[in-house]
């Protein structure tokens, strides 16, 4: 484990200092929860130029564990942006038609408010006096945002994982202002195995004894070793039996045989622990609480008399689904529900399946055919919008 | 804009036919929809909001990919998730032999829509008579390729059995087609028995 260099002041300040965009919502955001969240910080990053009549944003959702800087060096470690492979010129999100925004979530820790953030009340970071909060609180922040931006519709809004999960969100509640939808790898609701996985991550983070009730970053400690671990656990949710059997088998990590202890003997050991380590240096433990708790409490059905169709009926979007074979953390089944509900009220619905062995994370890979449909997709929907037009003249 | 694929030349002579029998700007849901074929020609061509059910993925993701809106779907199941008159046309194509249960699809697509477009081979035909007649063993012809232990046409039947079942689920049948060997297309009165022996594949639109 990483020792813990960050001193107090030093924390407090920096996340504060990252590089990126950032707009503070001008009214207060209400809570599903109930009551309110103020001020409200929004950290977003933008490509692209949006056209004259404003017609051509799209707006991308990150999952869980990312954050805004989709296609952009990353502020705290350097790595490229989780889909600079997908967003940029010439590419299927192509930003010299598109202008593409994406922004972290509420309770993220990127820039948005979160609780790492300073309470302005108390001058402490919030830690757990944050509100517990929803996709739906999520989503209502970025319409907000996008509102204070002057972006009043969107041409796409394109995520997977709990990005996709933002995306069903937004077309329910701004069915009129998503003009076509791309939820990959995502579900209409958390099932119990999925809330199980988080459950232990949660229970990882706060049996660190740094935890400290969710008070480390005004003592000056952080659970790494708790949220490290929350991490591993998730990481193999989001790979395949196949692919790490494929990726380490029984390899041994920088030794030629067993050591009879319980060092990191093999390599599949080695990789998790490197994932567990690296991750802690850019999220909070706290965030983690937060956003799987977020994750857990989605259910679109739920509003909607427990129908899902009727959650978008009178929907005009154009919807596009895309599941992986080897998915089990949000399965095609999952899927294939949305679009029996998107049926049942004769929406727009194209779906793919996509044949691949990587397992959920294939949503954040080079993956081809993924790459044509959402190109395929865009393009059609550009069309019906009128906006191809304008790109020959 | 338009590429040679989209030229109704190119198009299968039943889906030409097909495609002459629906009105533009119109809803239309083409179940089994193959590469999408039929589904491009009539959006970009007669403006219509084109819809696909297939059953093989990678017929889907081709659609998907060329900007059709197409879903992975099996006829014989999942034609209950739609409302009732969500489209102007539902299309069958070539595809009505290979469902468990004929007239229960019908019965759906004629729900989903007032009008259906059904296109089959025709079992009548003179070849699959005397392939049988004097070869004695399940004919295999041109447009029914396939030996019978992997044929995946297990309903089949002749112009007159569905001629018949139109008339026993009391559809109108409100025109109907023959093609050829040739692709020559002809108009048929149902009741004409020469047709139900030059005819080797059949096209009927259907009201409710």
């Amino acid at each position: 484990m990483p020792s813990n260099q960050t001193n107090k002041s030093t924390e407090k300040q920096s996340r504060h200092s990252l590089k990126g965009q950032k707009l503070a919502l001008k009214q207060p955001l209400s809570l599903d929860g109930g009551g309110f969240l103020d001020p409200v910080t929004i950290g977003y990053q933008t490509y692209g130029t949006l056209n004259a009549d404003k017609t051509n944003a799209i707006l991308v959702c990150h999952a869980l564990t990312l954050d805004q800087h989709a296609a952009n060096e990353h502020p705290l470690n350097g790595r490229s942006g989780w889909w600079d492979h997908i967003i940029g010129p010439g590419k299927p999100i192509d930003t010299d038609k598109y202008y593409v925004i994406c922004q972290n979530v509420i309770g993220g820790c990127l820039g948005t408010t979160g609780p790492a953030e300073l309470n302005p009340k108390t001058n402490e970071p919030y830690a757990l006096s944050f509100p517990i909060i929803t996709i739906g609180d999520m989503v209502r922040a970025q319409a907000m945002a996008l509102e204070q931006l002057g972006i009043d519709s969107l041409f796409s809004v394109i995520g997977g994982s709990m990005g996709g999960m933002q995306v069903l969100q937004w077309a329910v509640d701004y069915p009129g202002k998503v003009f076509s939808a791309i939820p990959i790898a995502t579900a209409a609701q958390h099932s119990a195995q999925n809330i199980a996985f988080h459950e232990v991550g949660r229970q990882a983070i706060t049996a660190d004894p740094n935890w400290r009730g969710g008070a480390y970053l005004s003592e000056g400690v952080k659970p790494h070793k708790g949220l490290a671990v929350a991490r591993m656990t998730a990481h193999i949710t989001y790979l395949s039996e196949p692919a790490l059997q494929q990726k380490f088998g029984r390899n041994l990590q920088d030794r030629d045989k067993l050591t009879f202890g319980f060092d990191a003997d093999f390599q599949v050991e080695s990789y998790l622990r490197h994932q567990g380590i690296t991750f802690v240096d850019r999220f909070d433990a706290n965030s983690y609480l937060y956003i799987t708790r977020a994750m857990d409490y989605f259910d679109l059905a739920a509003d909607h008399d427990s129908s899902l169709a009727e959650a978008f009926r009178n929907t005009k979007t154009r919807f596009c689904l895309v599941s992986f074979t080897s998915d089990w953390l949000y399965p095609t089944a999952e899927s294939k529900a949305i679009v029996k509900a998107l049926n049942a009220v004769a929406a727009n619905v194209s779906f793919v399946e996509i044949e691949s062995d990587k397992g959920h994370d294939t949503f954040l890979l080079d993956e081809p055919e993924m790459f044509a449909t959402i190109s395929g997709f865009l393009d059609s929907a550009a069309r019906a919008r009128g906006l191809e037009k304008r790109r020959s003249a | 804009m338009t590429s040679p694929s989209n030229r109704k030349s190119n198009l299968r002579p039943d889906l030409a036919l097909i495609a002459d029998m629906i009105e533009p700007q119109t809803r239309v849901l083409d179940i089994g929809c193959g590469d999408g074929a039929l589904l491009e020609y009539l959006q970009e061509n007669k403006s219509v909001d084109a819809r696909g059910v297939e059953l093989s993925q990678i017929g889907v993701n081709a659609s998907v990919a060329r900007g059709l809106s197409v879903i992975q779907g099996d006829a014989d199941t999942d034609l209950i998730d739609y409302p009732n008159d969500a489209f102007d046309y539902v299309v069958l194509s070539q595809t009505i032999q290979a469902t468990r249960n004929p007239r229960q699809v019908l019965e759906e697509l004629l729900r989903i829509s007032h009008r259906a477009i059904v296109s089959l081979p025709n079992f009548g035909h003179w070849t699959v008579r005397t392939s049988l007649m004097f070869g004695g063993k399940m004919p295999v012809t041109k447009s029914l390729s396939d030996p019978w232990y992997s044929t995946p046409n297990i309903h089949f039947c002749t112009i007159r059995d569905f001629v018949d079942l139109c008339t026993d689920m009391e559809s109108e049948i409100v025109q109907a087609y023959t093609l050829g060997r040739n692709g020559k297309t002809s108009a048929f009165s149902s009741k004409s028995m020469l047709t139900n022996f030059l005819g080797e594949n059949a096209v009927f639109l259907l009201a409710r």
